[in-house]
């Protein structure tokens, strides 16, 4: 129950503080998790509170709260302004309205049927059902089918006239198989998620991909591992989406540059003299901040400062042109940035974070690619990520390899991992997918910040093929 | 903010109130756990030692597992703390869940609600407030350049159920993790605990900058291959931290993601130092887990090597046909100790001889699960010695090792002290819990970039 009335909060205490916002943040979520054919959880969450935000004397800081009466804002709207009082002599950074605009108006993600229409025993036939497709052997000895509904509604107002809301329609699926022999365990994985409505549980290719899930992990079980040595590798979009979240979107996040993160997430191998300058990739690298593509998880209309978000290169033909940084890091840092001050909940503040950042396709065809490597592997479905806090050493695991050789597909290989550096690696690539190829994934957990925040991102991405990568596979 | 005791009074006083409330509605066949947690803290986020963000963070969380003849389900809510209002909320979803839960098959491994006992455990501290928090922490730092994050106040989390169990457990308490520059190279420290001593903190500023003086000296690239390893006890933290992702969980045995199996199934060895238990008398984190079970005050996990039992939760007990040991559901360890062992403070440098001193790791992850393998990095300060004498900080690099050699053959010796360290986990709510852990020698560290 919710009894608070936004206009008459702002009303209230706009004339105790230099500037005031209120963001009102509402999600409820359903959560179903069957294991083995047997449903293993089902849960529902109404997570809602709200962000009150003060500027005094030019320092903005924060105080959430659950408790909406109207007695719970006041104590809230008190504790911010006091704490931020203290805080404003060692502030970090002047700040004013002009991180706060005064934006105006509604994004609705896009969906047919919205998700409060999917019934409990729909969603529960089909994780059955899926359950029961990825036991294709006796040999599958576990099978994992989950999802997550979620309606998300967002409504800020602010002393100078901001009045906007955002309503986000959420589904993350996620399917795996685990086989196992008197060798080995191997295990393949499928899902997403995306911004859809109620119909994208109806979708048919489900139960093919399922079925296609168990026979990889079968086939993983009497592989090889995956050869050492320096070749090239063909990456597919459901480990381009890693590669490209963990090397380009943590390093460009100007927050990480400014230092805030040094502490946690760490800093980055980027600095505010290498945009217009550096060649981050090579000439067919082209990346985008993308906040509008239809369906992926991460669009929206708005950061949660209200800065209206638009399209932005940020690398072009392999130049760094652009950074990911909010209102806040471009005053700052004194560079572009793009609307990307996000928080995960009502009990956060907003920081600098990924959207959709996607890799823009090319000209290659899947098959010209595999005949252009004399000796390399296709990489598919990340299982393993680490690099380091400055976003340069990394090594990522997949759970499918399958060999070229000659040009040509051959068998498939078990544990695939490689490594490298940033920038190299980027310099290295050599053949872009064309639009066929593409393929969008999101993720619910980038995490990050001080206090902590876990939130959604999406990166599309075409097949891309690189040279010159260290692979090298498992023990046994 | 508010008193601890004005938090935690009221916040006991709404479980109370919306569990009884909910127990007296339950209809026949129907039976109910009701869960609090929730906190009521300042974050103050600090980079070069000024303030970049201060967020006030009062929350609470209702919710509740709900079974109706063999079914299962849970429902929570964000609680307004206002105890009228929190019963509608908590009514309807009741009335929601008694919709759905004949929709759903029987659960054949679910644990019935019993009667788990009371406990009350409340800790009172005394925190830095009002004008003094931020101008303290701000004027020690300011000859530094200090990155990282307070939090401090009040964390309370209780069950009640329908069979008369009731847990509370709360404390006041604050940590400040941070980490000190010198351009590039950092070094890291903790200050946490119930009462703010500002001779502590100060204690724990210098400390940090005597060991960033050292990075200072020129950095040591390192080419890859094995080296001898002094692994601090915060190293050994970030190596243990793998442990929540299933090496220690029968589930995750049985479903094929431990990476420990081949030691259960005794087909490879774990050093005769090694040794892990869970042990509550750490004081971190309370005993009852998420169905109010009290776990022993101390369980030996792994003894001198050998796998003594991996952590079982009632609902895998069930569903393997084998004896639980009162494991969390997710049959991760809630407060974990790595034993300690004969290697003197004083003579860690001179046992290490030539190699490397590492006080951080980062980003650790499986890079071959059935191997037990991992691969991460090294972070802050991270040290190149020669014969016992500390030369140079190093260039970071990429590490892949396996548990089996590094915690089997390759352990060399385990220091007489251990380091507890504290939970500083922030993800929706300030964590409980941390774990105490030694230092380690060991043979080969094996770098690959
Ligand atoms: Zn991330």
């Amino acid at each position: 129950m919710t009894h608070f009335n936004f206009e008459s909060s702002i009303a209230k205490f706009k004339d105790q503080a230099d500037w005031m916002g209120l963001r009102f943040y509402r999600e409820k979520s359903h959560d179903y998790f069957v294991r083995n054919e047997r449903l293993e959880s089902c849960q529902t969450n109404l997570d809602q509170g709200i962000m009150i935000e003060v500027v005094v004397n030019g320092h903005l800081g924060y105080a959430a709260t659950s408790d909406m009466t109207s007695d719970g804002i006041k104590q809230a709207f008190l504790r911010a302004k006091s704490l931020s009082q203290q805080a404003a002599p060692f502030k970090a950074a002047e700040f004013s309205n002009a991180q706060r605009p005064p934006s105006r108006g509604k994004f609705q993600s896009p969906y047919l049927h919205r998700l409060n229409t999917l019934t409990t025993d729909e969603i529960m036939s089909v994780l059955l059902k899926a359950s029961q497709t990825l036991k294709r052997s006796d040999s599958i000895v576990s099978r994992y089918a989950a999802t997550e509904v979620k309606e998300t509604q967002i409504q800020y107002i602010s002393s100078s006239g901001a009045q906007w809301e955002q309503d986000f329609q959420l589904v993350t699926t996620q399917f795996q198989a685990t086989a196992q022999n008197a060798k080995d365990i191997q295990t393949r994985t499928f899902g997403n998620s995306l911004q859809a409505g109620a119909e994208i549980l109806q979708d048919p290719k489900l139960f093919e991909q399922c079925i296609m899930t168990a026979e990889e992990a079968l086939e993983l079980l009497e592989a090889e591992n995956c050869p050492t040595g320096v070749m090239d590798v063909l990456i597919a979009p459901d480990q381009m989406n890693l590669q490209i979240h963990e090397s380009i979107g943590h390093p460009l996040e100007l927050d990480r540059i400014l230092g805030d993160e040094r502490n946690y997430a760490g800093w980055s191998l980027i600095n505010q003299t290498h945009f217009g300058k550096l060649q981050f990739g090579s000439k067919l690298l082209n990346v985008v901040f993308d906040p509008h593509q239809e369906n992926e998880f991460a669009s929206y209309g708005f950061d949660d400062t209200g800065n209206p978000a638009t399209y932005e290169f940020l690398i072009k033909d392999g130049l760094l042109l652009r950074g990911l940084g909010s209102l806040e890091s471009q005053k700052r840092l004194g560079v572009p940035g793009v609307a990307n001050a996000r928080a995960s909940s009502w009990n956060r503040a907003p920081i600098d974070r990924m959207a959709n950042i996607n890799l823009v396709p090319g000209s290659s065809s899947v098959e010209e690619m595999i005949s252009s490597v004399q000796y390399g592997v296709l990489l598919k479905s990340n299982k393993s990520w680490s690099i380091d806090d400055y976003r340069n050493k990394f090594q990522f695991g997949c759970e499918y390899g399958q060999l070229i050789e000659n040009g040509k597909l051959t068998r498939a290989v078990k544990n695939p991992n490689y490594r490298g550096k940033t920038l190299e690696f980027w310099n290295n690539l050599k053949a872009v997918g064309n639009p066929k190829t593409y393929e969008t994934y999101g993720s619910p957990y980038c995490g990050k910040g001080e206090p902590s925040q876990i939130i959604r991102v999406g990166h599309g991405s075409p097949y891309c093929l690189f040279s010159h990568v260290e692979v090298f596979g498992g023990l046994s | 903010m508010m008193s601890f005791d004005l938090y935690n009074d009221e916040s006991r006083e709404l479980l109370k109130f919306i569990s009884e409330a909910l127990f007296q509605d339950l209809h026949q066949g129907e039976s109910l756990t009701v869960h609090f947690r929730g906190e009521d803290t300042t974050y103050v986020r600090w980079n070069q030692s000024k303030v970049r963000q201060n967020t006030s963070v009062l929350q609470r969380n209702l919710s509740f597992e709900y079974h109706y003849n063999g079914r299962r389900l849970s429902k929570s809510f964000t609680a307004q703390g206002v105890l009228e209002w929190d019963l509608i909320t908590a009514r309807e979803m009741l009335s929601e869940a008694r919709k759905e839960a004949p929709l759903l098959p029987v659960d054949p491994f679910l644990v019935e609600f019993t009667n788990h006992g009371t406990s009350v455990s409340e800790y009172r501290g005394s925190l830095l407030s009002g004008e003094d928090l931020i101008h303290q922490i701000a004027v020690s730092a300011q000859e530094v350049d200090l990155a990282g994050l307070y939090a401090g106040g009040s964390i309370a989390t209780g069950n009640r159920n329908s069979s008369g169990q009731n847990h509370w457990f709360a404390n006041e308490s604050f940590f400040m993790d941070f980490s000190l520059y010198n351009q590039q190279l950092a070094a890291k420290s903790c200050y946490s605990g119930f009462h703010w001593d500002q001779n502590k903190f100060n204690d724990s500023l210098a400390l940090a900058r005597r060991q960033l003086e050292v990075m200072n000296r020129p950095r040591k690239k390192l080419t890859p291959g094995n080296y001898r390893a002094y692994l601090a006890p915060s190293a050994i933290s970030e190596i243990a931290s793998m442990f929540a992702w299933g090496p220690l969980s029968y589930r995750a045995y049985k479903n094929g993601a431990n990476a420990l199996k081949k030691l259960q199934d005794k087909e490879r060895k774990l050093s005769p130092q090694f040794s892990i238990s869970e042990n509550f008398h750490l004081g971190l984190t309370p005993r009852f887990n998420d169905l109010g079970e009290l776990a022993p005050e101390k369980m030996q996990i792994i003894e001198h090597g050998e796998l003594k039992q991996l952590l079982v939760s009632s609902r895998s007990a069930k569903e393997y046909g084998i004896a639980g040991n009162y494991a969390s559901s997710s049959e991760a360890p809630r407060s974990l100790e790595i034993a300690a062992g004969g290697l003197s403070k004083s003579h860690v440098l001179k046992e290490l001889g030539t190699g490397l001193y590492l006080s951080n790791l980062h980003y650790i992850n499986w890079s071959d699960l059935q191997n037990a393998r991992i691969t991460g990095m090294t972070r802050y300060a991270c040290l190149w010695v020669e014969d016992g004498e500390i030369v140079a900080p190093i260039e970071d690099m990429r590490f892949d090792v396996s548990l089996f050699d590094i915690f089997g053959d390759s352990l060399l010796a385990i220091t007489d002290f251990q380091e507890v360290d504290p939970s500083v986990d922030t993800y929706f709510q300030r964590a409980l819990g941390g774990r105490k852990l030694p230092g380690m020698l060991i043979k080969d560290f094996n770098f690959t970039l």
